[in-house]
């Protein structure tokens, strides 16, 4: 069941971008850029927590995540270390994403030829 | 040059007789295609809570991981963008559209040297998303903060 759910909001979340794209003409960087601020938003809110708990990685895989794990480590360093937790837990959470992204994107850049 | 009105006018007469893109088709491609990354997703996460010890806040971060790491490869093989061109969205707006994004970017300037052409490229699309969600996390984080200080 838990497959079911992620295949569809997380099919859902892409079939509203797909939507922005075609009626707005956003390019796809509009598109991630905007889903971010949404994530974000909908954390700020407790909402984003929701939707992960009942579609598991149909919400944990779009990039709307992204957003909402940076807000979360925000909040948690907030709690710890007062107003100056928020500049210190941003990237908190994301960092393995962040990290991940270069290292594998150098990585490949180096080794593969591009195409085309 | 043309101006600013002069332009207006002229995507107002051609507006008719732009083909209009196929919605539905495009939106069900995005939906599959999507849906099947985050089914992915799901299995991967699985594996990492029945293998790793991880509990299911904590194993979205190497599922993120790993899911970065194959598209990375996808798009070195070139197969990635395939996949994007039939998927549009689909392929977006999953977290492996910012790792074909990074990589992508740093491949296409690989001629201009590893510094000047990987290393300073690799940003150059996915950088948006980086500084939106700073940004947003930042002001949204505040505000909360002050709320949650006034209550």
């Amino acid at each position: 069941m838990e497959f079911f759910w992620a295949f569809v909001v997380g099919g859902a979340i892409c079939v509203v971008g797909q939507l922005m794209m075609d009626i707005f003409k956003l390019t796809p960087a509009h598109v991630t850029s905007s889903f971010v601020v949404l994530g974000a938003l909908l954390d700020a809110f407790g909402i984003y927590d929701n939707l992960i708990e009942f579609a598991g990685a149909g919400a944990t895989v779009p990039i709307t995540s992204f957003g909402h794990s940076l807000l979360h480590g925000a909040m948690a360093a907030a709690d710890e270390h007062g107003f100056i937790g928020i500049a210190m837990g941003i990237f908190e959470l994301t960092s393995a994403g962040i990290s991940s992204a270069i290292l594998f994107g150098f990585l490949v850049a180096v080794i593969f030829e591009p195409k085309g | 040059m043309a101006t600013k009105e002069e332009q207006q006018a002229y995507a107002e007469k051609i507006k008719p007789i732009q083909p209009k893109p196929p919605y539905i088709i495009n939106c069900l491609k995005a939906f599959l295609i999507g849906g099947l990354i985050c089914l992915i997703g799901q299995a991967i996460q699985n594996f990492y809570m029945a293998f790793f010890n991880f509990s299911e806040e904590t194993a979205g971060n190497p599922t993120v991981a790993t899911l970065i790491l194959i598209a990375a490869l996808l798009t070195g093989l070139g197969v990635y963008d395939k996949i994007g061109q039939f998927a549009g969205a689909g392929s977006i707006v999953p977290v492996t559209g910012f790792s074909n994004a990074c990589t992508s970017a740093a491949l296409e300037h690989k001629s201009e040297g590893l510094v000047l052409g990987v290393a300073t490229n690799l940003f150059k699309l996915a950088g948006a998303v980086i500084v939106f969600g700073a940004v947003a996390a930042y002001v949204f984080g505040m505000i909360r903060y002050i709320f949650q200080q006034m209550m």
